[in-house]
């Protein structure tokens, strides 16, 4: 298979008016295409730290990220990042905010608009294009986000806490769609999240992060019987409760 | 049948709605029985002589006044100089103190250098500059101009460049990822989203613009509601002083309005 991304050796030290934080301390990992990555890992221990440094927004203070096997200095169209909560434009369009990425870049070729209008028409956004972000359900805004992503055809996909903003019921079920998106996009994803079992769901591999500094603690490859079901069928099967109880030890360990 | 397509309403409903019709009728009753109230006490308090209305004025004497004012054709003219420089004033205050903000966002070290002096700017009642403006550029309507913008430049760029500094910084992060300059950064971002707050102070400058006109009027002018309000005062004829505090709240009213009409309309098209 091949690897889309390779992080070597990275540790980053904040530095802050009250002394130097050490947030990641050498943290290796490879990513293959087509993966869904899920990390977890205690609140603050620097999950989202690690999705800046592979975005190239904060360069690591030792280590690199490879990308497509060339080394990333800064960001790049190969990388798409979907922020905590929506964070759409209040004041564009639904249609303007996925534009938003492909204006900034210069890239509103008549084949990026096309594809575009496509994946709004794909995930039944098309007939909400005029409308503005206030007047979407929160799993509809969710979508927007992710087409947003998609837009500049990016080949990884960075997600940092994409669901936290969402009440359990809607979660589930975004999460459900955005999980068949990103497959069906063929997109490489990794996601930073909170819910082990959202994770687990998910996921084709798991990272569990240590408290900060952060150190890979443990890594679960979901079982290939597991993977064969989709999001919401995952909760059912008993490999579930298994890899819920050992990562939550593995949590729970950290808190000690 | 429903045939109208109206909802049914309750019975409590109706009475609820029937109350509440009751009580808004009655507070505007309220409105306009005080002030005409106050109208006709000043009136009949002038009429009867418990009060000296040629100190107090009296509102027949005003309205008397402003039509007087009206046939010398001269109303029109007072008003129009001090709405041209009031408006003149508070654009340009919003104008150059958001431009003046934008800088300050841009140079985060440019911002810390001034942080201190525009807050002793600030603090520092502008009025008090009136004289310096004079010597500066003239007794002029540019003095009585310039009056009003320093009297909301120094708000509007503290106002604004904290509204620009507390835009999310998820967003940033998130048209940083997508490889944004820092001008896109504020052209699609900063400045869009913070279209409510120069609009507020621009509402907030309104005000100020006009004690700037006004003040500069005293100071300065041939025309304009402030020069009435000082001449009447000089040759001691207070229903002219009365009559020019009317109409400069009328003014000063109606330019308020537009700018919440404005607002409204701009906060309901962009956001
Ligand atoms: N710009 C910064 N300067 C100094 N310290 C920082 C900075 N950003 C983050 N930190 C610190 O580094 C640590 C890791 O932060 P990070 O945001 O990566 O954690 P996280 O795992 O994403 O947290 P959360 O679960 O709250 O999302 C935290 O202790 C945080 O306080
Ligand atoms: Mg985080």
């Amino acid at each position: 298979m091949k690897k889309i991304v390779n992080v070597l050796g990275i540790s980053l030290n904040y530095q802050a008016k009250n002394g130097e934080i050490e947030a990641i301390s050498n943290i290796n990992l490879d990513i293959n295409e087509g993966e869904f990555i899920s990390i977890v890992g205690p609140s603050g221990c620097g999950k989202s730290t690690l999705l800046s440094i592979i975005s190239g927004l904060l360069k690591p203070t030792t280590g690199t990220v490879d990308i497509n096997g060339k080394q990333i200095s800064g960001p790049s169209s190969i990388i798409g990042f979907m922020p905590q909560k929506d964070q759409l434009f209040s004041w564009r369009t639904v249609y303007d905010n996925v534009m938003l990425g492909l204006e900034i870049q210069h890239r509103k070729t008549e084949e990026n608009i096309n594809y575009v209008k496509k994946l709004l028409h794909t995930y039944g956004l098309y007939d909400f294009r005029e409308k503005y972000p206030s007047q979407l359900s929160g799993g509809m805004r969710q979508r927007v986000a992710l087409i947003r992503t998609l837009a500049t055809k990016p080949e990884l996909l960075l997600l940092d806490e994409p669901f936290s903003s969402l009440d359990y019921q809607t979660r589930l079920s975004v999460s459900n769609d955005i999980y068949h998106i990103i497959k069906q996009e063929k997109k490489t994803a990794i996601m930073v999240t909170h819910d082990i079992s959202e994770a687990i769901c998910v996921s084709d591999r798991i990272v569990v992060l240590s408290k900060r500094p952060a150190q890979i603690k443990a890594i679960h490859t979901i079982d290939s019987e597991l993977q064969k079901y989709s999001p919401l069928a995952r909760r059912e099967h008993a490999l579930f409760r298994t890899y819920f109880n050992q990562i939550w030890r593995e949590l729970d360990a950290n808190e000690s | 049948m429903n045939h109208n397509n109206k909802p049914i309403l309750s019975s409590a409903r109706k009475i609820y709605l029937k109350k509440t019709h009751q009580t808004n009728f009655f507070i505007i009753l309220c409105k306009i029985i005080l002030i005409l109230g106050l109208i006709g006490l000043w009136e009949i308090a002038g009429t009867l002589g418990w009060i000296d209305s040629f100190i107090m004025s009296q509102p027949s004497r005003i309205i008397r006044c402003i039509l007087d004012l009206y046939e010398q054709k001269t109303l029109f003219e007072h008003i129009g100089v001090s709405c041209l420089e009031t408006i003149v004033g508070f654009l340009l205050g919003t104008f150059i103190g958001t431009f003046i903000a934008a800088l300050l966002w841009w140079s985060p070290f440019i911002s810390k250098v001034l942080e201190p002096y525009l807050v002793i700017l600030n603090a520092l009642p502008k009025v008090a500059l009136g004289p310096i403006i004079i010597v500066w550029v003239g007794a002029g309507q540019k003095a009585i101009i310039i009056m009003a913008l320093a009297i909301s430049l120094i708000v509007t760029i503290l106002e604004v460049l904290h509204g620009f500094d507390e835009t999310d910084s998820e967003k940033i992060k998130l048209m940083r990822a997508m490889g944004a300059t820092q001008w896109q950064i504020f052209r699609y971002l900063i400045f869009p989203a913070n279209i409510p707050t120069i609009i507020n102070s621009l509402k907030i400058n309104v005000g100020l613009s006009w004690v700037g006109v006004i003040m500069g009027e005293f100071l300065v002018s041939k025309a304009g509601i402030g020069y009435l309000i000082v001449y009447g005062s000089q040759v001691f004829q207070m229903d002219l002083v009365m009559a020019s505090v009317v109409i400069l709240t009328c003014a000063a009213a109606i330019m308020y309005q537009g700018i919440v009409l404005l607002q409204k309309f701009l906060i309901k098209h962009i956001h």
